[in-house]
């Protein structure tokens, strides 16, 4: 019961202290003092407190883009168990859904997008679609392979499944799933080499351009929502890539805490030393990952 | 030390994708001697260790990881290229062709009579894969020097699959068809000079003068 | 004495690099030449005993390839020596190294009895034929060495993969891998059938590719047509013999497993009939003389292979023909270089009447083509007669019928080319060129066409002997 709730915590209010850390991080790269690190919650309480505004061609749809995403991403979040406890919702086969989550939330998001009649906001529902569909294939493999590793189809005990004997034992394959996955962590959020989430110029973005017409708490939902998808996947590479377990269950907290937090250190390290892919170099990073995780299936299925 | 072996292995693998990913003819050549060196390490880690085996080791590593390394990116300079442009199949079709090669490879070699102990080991579909890789490379690109590099993958092949039976290859064999790889790329190095003098492009698509009318 | 034959050469090879004259160097041809002939017939009689652990032994099979290899090389070292002193402003220092590297190699090919030692010695030889091909430093003949390179080299190391799986099927069968010729014939009955399959396909191409076979020609015409004379008639007459070594290595273990052997004969009967095939079609209206001298020993490879697939009788003339091809080959490449030389040009639309202008050279070049098309008195009839007749004979009407209407197309073929450009009246609006007959130039293929035909009209009985020999180790009961 403890762990469910803490669970429940952690997964609600931690997200944006990633955006934060990462912003940090980048700052200090650049010799800047930067944001305090508690911004993003600054920015979404008041984007909360706002008013809203609504294009006149838009109809429901574009109101229930951002609500049906952040809900996605909520039940998505139940679902994956966090620092080696299990997930509050777990049943055979959810790794289905949990992969499915993501495609309605994209789907409502591109949707959004197209409902605003705008150009721009076409063309960039237009390369997310694109992109998610190479990066699905890899997200896909990833969790077969795990599966196959744990033979199991819960999330929870797939993702709990990966010990450091699991490293010794199938270090490549560990190693490759690490690698695509954290490509994955990147290009779903958004995150540079894929797409600069700061940037605003709109020929060169992806995730930004759709969400140029919400405004207000809408605005405030979906930059929740976008963290809350970083945490997601940061939690799966954690999971997959830092397996470490002491059975205390607050030291596991803790562990799990501080290893997100190194995450998102890392991301904005990567964000700081690269810099942002051509678009159309972006496909082949994506099959890259795809290979990548193809490849320590076929390492785990022989 | 199997289970290592197996890791460079894969690392072997990887390095493959990366080759058939990349159109920097630098990058390649660095791809393909760190290809060497493993090649060089590898056949210490499943084999007791004995004068033979020393040679054999150094012999590589110099061979593959230094020299011929050398004498490919030698060539690069003095063509003054970086890339390869346009190949026949795009890099990205060719990096999946290439996985799916990979992929075949695997279900392949399982279906091989070996030998009970070599059941469980990298090595056979490591090889079938790197010969397909290095097949790959040759056919669809263009320029002489990716195809040279096509060559040397492709040997890395047979010589993964000539690991599992050193005592088959004395060491004055192996030494000999060592020697002859490195005159032949020291020939082909020499070739590819002259092409790109001649033509002014090392683009062997414009070899078609001979053919028949 | 073994050692002498593939010592002698490269020590050769090392004056030649070190005399710094381009008018001397080329005589260090003919002097090795002609100690490497007098070696080579004193072998033939005396062979020593396998040595070194069954390694090295010049059998039968080994002897009938050397004497064809050596009386060749001697051929064209004379002829080298004319040519090159015509050639006085090109560096001929790489092409005399690369020649005697290249003989001392196949000397070692012809008495390697280890596997991995031939494959060795026969990618030696494809290597140093390289630098020879571009021996003309032009857009055309680079082209023709890249081809070459690729080609053979890519195909020697598919010939090394078979190999690999060939010691792998002794490693599966008796834990003990091993690529020596004697110990893989005693136990080649026991060995995993699948991977001596694989063996057989690999090293089947591998060796296919090197000697030429069809549907793996494609280098040939480019690389025989852009090359010198010279280097043309060691390429169709040193190295396809060299890789048909090795193709009759394989032979010799396919059929000691008993099963193999098959799969291999049909293999080789279709690879044959389908060069000779290729051949007819392209050799008709071919105005490039040199590449049609391809195309005919893409005919002959074809024959060879035949031979070797038809099995038993026909292994005699499959042997036989192999001497007599190379040496063919020796008069038709020198004098077409001849004609080549005086005609700076070498398609039909310039190069006719070549009997008036170069009486010598055409003559020889007619008399070749005579021979080569299976004319008797040449020796090149009888071997192609033993082969067809044995295909006869064995209830093979479909494979004999063939190779006969395969021949007439080809000798229809060739004709329309050779003819017209022997013959008629030399073309008038064509500046001549300085060159003339001389003896070093004329001599060597003339000696060589009196052999093809001295073995026509009356085989040596040591020749004979030696033939017999060969075919009882492919297994034809004597």
């Amino acid at each position: 019961m403890t762990d469910i709730i803490i669970h429940c915590a952690v997964a609600l209010l931690f997200p944006p202290l990633l955006l934060g850390v990462i912003g940090k991080t980048k700052a200090a790269f650049a010799g800047r003092v930067g944001a305090p690190y508690f911004q993003p919650y600054y920015d979404l309480i008041k984007l909360f407190r706002k008013g809203s505004v609504f294009s006149e061609t838009t109809t429901w749809v574009f109101r229930a883009g951002p609500v049906v995403t952040l809900s996605a991403t909520l039940i998505a979040v139940l679902l994956i168990p966090l620092g080696r406890h299990a997930a509050p919702l777990s049943f055979s086969g959810d790794l289905i859904l949990f992969a499915y989550l993501f495609g309605l939330s994209r789907f409502f998001t591109t949707l959004a997008a197209l409902d605003t009649g705008s150009s721009f906001e076409g063309m960039g529902a237009a390369r997310e679609a694109t992109f998610s569909c190479l990066a699905e294939p890899t997200l896909f493999f990833a969790l077969i392979t795990l599966a196959r590793m744990s033979k199991s189809l819960t999330l929870s005990t797939i993702l709990t499944h990966p010990t450091l004997a699991t490293w010794l034992a199938a270090g490549s394959s560990m190693l490759l799933l690490s690698g695509a996955l954290f490509i994955i962590l990147l290009a779903e959020n958004c995150r540079i080499p894929f797409d600069d989430p700061n940037t605003h110029l709109e020929l060169t973005m992806i995730h930004e351009v759709m969400v140029l017409d919400h405004s207000g708490p809408a605005l405030g939902i979906i930059l929740y929502g976008a963290a809350l998808k970083l945490f997601v996947l940061g939690a799966i590479f954690v999971n997959v890539a830092l397996p470490v377990a002491t059975g205390d269950p607050l030291t596991d907290w803790a562990i799990f805490i501080v290893a997100m937090l190194a995450l998102a250190m890392a991301i904005g390290i990567v964000e700081s030393v690269m810099a942002r892919l051509r678009l159309v170099r972006i496909p082949q990073l994506l099959i890259g990952a795809t290979i990548l995780s193809a490849f320590a299936m076929l390492l785990v299925l022989r | 030390m199997n289970s290592f072996a197996d890791q460079l292995l894969v690392l072997v693998m990887l390095i493959n994708l990366v080759m058939l990913g990349t159109s920097r003819l630098n990058f390649s050549i660095r791809a393909v001697a760190v290809q060497g060196v493993i090649l060089g390490i590898l056949p210490g880690l499943i084999h007791p260790f004995s004068g033979h085996l020393a040679g054999i080791t150094i012999g590589i590593i110099l061979a593959k990881g230094v020299v011929i390394p050398y004498l490919i990116s030698d060539a690069v300079h003095k063509a003054h290229i970086k890339r390869e442009v346009e190949p026949y199949i795009g890099y990205v079709p060719t990096l999946l062709l290439g996985a799916v090669f990979t992929a075949i490879s695997f279900a392949f070699a399982e279906k091989l009579p070996l030998a009970p102990e070599h059941k469980d080991l990298l090595f056979v579909p490591a090889s079938i894969a790197t010969l397909l890789t290095g097949f790959l490379l040759l056919t669809t690109r263009r320029k002489a020097i990716s195809q040279v590099i096509g060559y040397l993958v492709m040997e890395n092949g047979i010589f993964i699959f000539g690991m599992l039976l050193t005592e088959a290859m004395p060491v004055m064999v192996e030494a000999g068809a060592l020697l002859d790889l490195l005159v032949g790329i020291f020939v082909m190095g020499i070739v590819i000079n002259h092409i790109s003098r001649e033509f002014s492009s090392i683009d062997t698509s414009r070899l078609r003068t001979l053919k028949e009318e | 004495m073994l050692y002498a034959l593939v010592l002698l050469p490269l020590v050769g090879a090392l004056f030649a690099l070190i005399i710094p004259d381009n008018r001397l160097r080329p005589l260090i041809l003919p002097v090795i030449a002609t100690i490497h002939i007098v070696l080579t017939s004193f072998l033939l009689g005396h062979a020593p005993p396998p040595s070194h652990g069954g390694w090295i032994w010049l059998d039968p099979l080994g002897k009938v390839v050397l004497l064809c290899i050596s009386l060749l090389f001697a051929v064209c070292a004379f002829y080298a020596v004319g040519y090159l002193s015509y050639r006085q402003e090109r560096p001929n220092r790489v092409l005399c190294m690369g020649l005697l590297v290249c003989l001392s190699a196949m000397g070692m090919v012809t008495m390697a009895q280890h596997l991995g030692l031939l494959w060795v010695a026969l990618e030696t030889t494809t290597v140093s034929m390289a630098p020879l091909i571009y021996f003309n430093q032009n857009a055309r003949s680079i082209e023709a060495t890249w081809k070459y390179l690729l080609i053979c080299s890519v195909g020697i190391g598919l010939a090394l993969l078979g190999l690999l799986f060939l010691a792998y099927s002794t490693y599966v069968a008796h834990h003990e891998a091993t690529l020596l010729l004697g110990p893989l014939m005693v136990s080649a009955r026991g060995l995993n059938p699948a991977w001596l399959h694989a063996a057989a396909i690999f090293l089947l191409v591998g060796y296919g590719s090197k000697m030429g076979l069809a549907p793996l020609h494609t280098w040939k015409p480019d690389a025989y047509g852009e090359a010198p004379g010279l280097v043309g008639a060691l390429l169709a007459g040193g190295l396809v013999n060299c890789a048909f070594l090795s193709i009759i290595r394989v032979y010799q273990i396919c059929l000691a497993s008993g099963t193999e052997i098959r799969f291999f004969q049909q293999a080789m009967l279709g690879m044959g009939l389908l060069s000779m095939a290729f051949a007819a079609v392209f050799m008709a209206r071919q105005a490039d003389f040199k590449r049609m001298l391809a195309y005919s020993s893409v005919e002959h490879v074809g024959i060879l292979a035949i031979g070797l697939g038809l099995g038993k009788g026909a292994l005699y003339g499959a042997l036989f023909h192999l001497l007599n091809n190379g040496l063919t080959k020796g008069v038709l490449f020198l004098s077409s270089g001849n004609i080549h030389r005086s005609y700076s040009n070498k398609t039909t639309d310039v190069v006719k009447g070549a009997l008036t202008r170069l009486p010598w050279s055409g003559g020889l070049f007619l008399a070749g083509f005579i021979a080569i098309t299976g004319s008797p008195p040449f020796s090149p009839f009888i071997s192609e007669y033993t082969i067809v007749s044995s295909a006869f004979i064995d209830g093979r009407p479909l494979v004999g019928w063939l190779f006969l209407i395969f021949l007439v197309i080809i000798f229809i073929g060739m004709a329309l080319t050779v003819l017209p450009m022997v013959m008629g009246a030399p073309p008038v609006n064509i500046e001549p060129t300085g060159y003339r007959d001389r003896l070093l130039t004329v001599g060597p293929p003339l000696f060589m066409l009196t052999i093809i035909l001295v073995l026509g009209l009356w085989p040596p009985a040591f020749l004979v002997t030696l033939l017999k020999d060969g075919a009882a180790m492919l297994g034809v009961k004597p």
